[in-house]
């Protein structure tokens, strides 16, 4: 017991106080910032693993891109990848960074049901359902519970079965295999329900956009309430994007 | 000479791998296995040849550090003896040739689907089908978890024949996380989007697989990459090895209800992976390794503050883990609990960490290196109780290891330059593998190119596709209660297995 409360001590603080204003370390690639320089366009969506990015205007789809920053590489003067890690959204249009376009990425208010904050805004549980991910946005959704993220401070957990759920959070590109179990667990879940994609694989299939062994139809049945870029999500995109997604709003 | 022995990264003409009728090519790779405990099988596969199967065996002789290729076409038409009658290792191998090409087998004795591929042979079967073992009993029930699991992780289906608390037999059911990647491999021209698929094979494991992919890929193109690349790459491995090893401590003291333990080692993680953000952007790695170039070449400063982040690491790691293991509650669920014998690891083939548990020295540092390891002078670390708890050991020791090669390898930096990556493409109608031992173990990788070096069949194994069966062996026996620990005492991927 006594060697417990030494390693405890020994630990101090470990969390992050504010996640909202927190600054993540080293060079991680957030959201992107286009300029208006003129550049050979076909050589820059030519070079985009995923065909994020589009011409006239130059844009970049945060839904499909990897964040593998090769574009900036390339292209250092057209495009810079910025630490802001808040890119969630729930509106599609607005994953679509385009040139000279510098504000942040905010959610549109207009699109949130009114129960949500209503019923969620001090406790949201969340059931988790991989389908087709390749664990590493499951390794960073169970990061935003560890002592560092501490989500579990808001209220928002993960739990073990569907029917003690209030919304689902889906990773990976949804595969043939899943599309059945997916579609049992969302029905399993009480309404009011949210459905969360994390991850570029979940929002667009990403790198494996088109594979024959995918089945995303279920996206086309269902209203999605937040998309969550990232490859895979950092812990501190998803934890903004759903703070802001349950809120009180006037 | 039946055979062609190669050495890891190895780029060989097609041509020169012997054909063999079928029964001189079972006999030649059933012979093998009993060359003594170095060898084993790394790949066995087949690929369409002009209207036929054409397969390909790599038998890795890790005594001497090659590995002996043969091949074999087939008419999948025509039932054939099955190389596991003789050796449990082909059981997975030869189901994923039944599943793949309808090739049938006469004496196999367990060909069920491995992972219901888009483009499998029988479009009847279906993952929700799946044909489970059964014994008729009054005294007997059976369990069904999953595919979808309470925790946040991948899906996989287990069921469970118990009498009473006691699992008498598991049978686990993938595929669920099939994603086409073998396909994809060859569909997708563009090399960035090759090596994004191989970053996305296994999340957890992304040096493990994007290292054996541009090795690979280098030696199709004849290139060689410098020291600074080799560099990353080891460092990269070894990263890997300690932030997936000290986040695995932490999950299996969530298993056994120890709350400090989780909590610590969980925390301890995340300044290893951050490191990995500092030096490439990602968490997890994900953009850090590229066929011959590089943008985060290594410097100075980079070296220092990662021994900086290995010195605050350790002296927290030591003594959280000598709390750890010296915890009465703690080490009473790990002691012999879910036990794989030395015997069964052997016949079964396991590879990496589940081998090395049981007392198999077998370690792809040490039989068939590549990178920097040659330099490293590696010695796998092994233990000889094959529990958990020597799961748990094996992890804290290789964290040691890892911490020391690292610290190794800073001392000498090489000198860092951007690649640019000018080189070929691949050699036309050429083979070549890849082996790397990534933080689960033996990640093994094989192309084979057409007329003009496009790619005609890429194969990926992740280790996990030997040791899914180790698993289900180490709970027999053992009450189902202790299934979550032993499952994640060994930490296997599905969708590495799935592909």
């Amino acid at each position: 017991m006594i060697n417990n409360l030494k390693i405890w001590l020994h630990q101090g603080k470990q969390y992050i106080p504010d996640v909202t204003s927190a600054k993540v370390p080293g060079i991680f690639r957030g959201r992107p910032v286009i300029s208006t320089e003129r550049i050979d366009q076909t050589a820059l969506t030519e070079l985009c693993p995923t065909n994020a990015i589009s011409n006239n205007p130059v844009s970049i789809d945060l839904g499909k891109c990897t964040f593998c920053g090769e574009c900036a590489f390339a292209f250092p003067n057209k495009i810079k990848f910025t630490t802001d890690f808040k890119l969630a959204t729930n509106d599609p249009k607005r994953l679509i960074i385009e040139e000279g376009q510098e504000g942040n990425i905010e959610l549109d208010p207009a699109l949130i049901r009114k129960e949500i904050s209503k019923y969620f805004k001090s406790s949201l549980k969340l059931r988790q359902v991989s389908a087709g991910g390749d664990n590493s946005c499951e390794l960073e959704l169970n990061a935003c519970g560890n002592v560092n993220f501490d989500m579990g401070r808001f209220g928002i957990e993960f739990v073990a079965s569907p029917r003690h759920a209030d919304g689902i959070v889906i990773t990976g590109p949804i595969t043939e295999n899943m599309a059945e179990p997916l579609q049992i667990c969302y029905d399993a879940i009480p309404d009011p329900k949210i459905i969360i994609l994390a991850g570029t694989d979940a929002i667009s299939g990403g790198i494996f956009e088109g594979s024959p062994a995918l089945n995303r139809s279920f996206l086309s049945r269902y209203k999605i309430d937040l998309y969550v870029p990232g490859n895979p999500i950092h812990p501190l995109t998803f934890i903004n994007g759903v703070l802001e997604l349950i809120k009180k709003r006037k | 000479m039946s055979y062609i022995s190669i050495r890891n990264n190895e780029t060989i003409p097609v041509s020169s791998i012997p054909e063999l009728d079928y029964p001189g090519f079972l006999e030649l790779n059933v012979l093998t296995l009993h060359q003594g405990p170095g060898a084993h099988c790394v790949n066995y596969f087949g690929y369409p040849h002009t209207g036929k199967i054409k397969l390909i065996c790599c038998m890795a002789q890790d005594e001497d550090h090659s590995i002996n290729i043969s091949s074999c076409i087939i008419d999948p038409e025509h039932p054939l003896p099955s190389f596991t009658k003789h050796s449990l290792i082909f059981e997975r191998f030869e189901r994923e040739l039944h599943e793949n090409f309808g090739i049938r087998y006469t004496d196999h004795p367990w060909l069920k689907p491995v992972r219901f591929p888009f483009n499998r042979a029988d479009k009847n079967s279906s993952v929700a089908d799946y044909p489970f073992f059964t014994i008729e009993s009054e005294e007997l029930h059976e369990v069904g978890v999953g595919p979808i699991h309470a925790g946040v992780i991948e899906p996989g289906h287990f069921r469970f024949i118990c009498n009473g608390e006691q699992i008498l037999h598991l049978e686990i059911q993938l595929g669920y996380q099939h994603r086409g990647i073998e396909s994809l491999f060859l569909e997708k021209k563009k090399i960035l989007q090759r090596i994004t698929l191989a970053e996305n094979i296994a999340g957890d494991s992304v040096a493990g697989h994007t290292v054996a992919f541009v090795n690979l890929w280098e030696s199709l193109c004849g290139f060689q990459p410098g020291r600074d690349l080799q560099f990353s790459r080891t460092l990269a491995l070894e990263l890997e090895r300690i932030a997936i090893h000290t986040g695995d401590l932490s999950a299996m003291c969530t298993d056994v209800g120890y709350q400090l333990g989780n909590a610590v080692f969980g925390r301890l993680r995340t300044p290893l992976i951050n490191y990995f953000q500092i030096w490439c952007g990602n968490r997890l790695a994900k953009g850090l390794i590229r066929p011959g170039y590089n943008h985060f070449p290594f410097s100075q400063n980079l070296a220092d503050e990662l021994n900086q982040v290995l010195n605050d690491y350790e002296k927290d790691f030591e003594e959280m883990t000598k709390e750890l293991f010296s915890l009465p509650s703690a080490l009473a669920r790990f002691d012999k609990t879910g036990v794989v014998t030395a015997e069964q690891a052997e016949s079964i083939g396991t590879v990496g960490m589940t081998a090395r548990m049981t007392g198999i020295k077998k370690d792809i540092r040490l039989s068939h290196p590549h990178d920097l390891y040659p330099d490293l002078s590696h010695q796998p670390v092994i233990s000889n109780k094959g529990d958990v708890y020597a799961r748990a050991r094996l992890r804290k020791k290789e964290i040691d290891q890892s911490i020391g090669h690292i610290r190794g390898l800073t001392k000498n930096l090489p000198h860092a330059k951007h690649h640019k990556g000018h080189y070929t493409s691949p050699s036309p109608h050429c083979f070549s593998i890849s082996l790397v031992e990534g933080w689960r173990g033996e990640v093994c990788h094989c192309a084979i190119t057409g007329h003009n070096g496009e790619l005609m069949a890429y194969k990926i194994k992740d280790p996990s596709f030997h040791n899914w069966l180790a698993l289900a062996l180490a709970v027999r026996n053992n009450e189902i209660s202790d299934f979550p620990i032993s499952n994640k005492s060994f930490d296997l991927s599905y969708c590495g297995h799935d592909l």
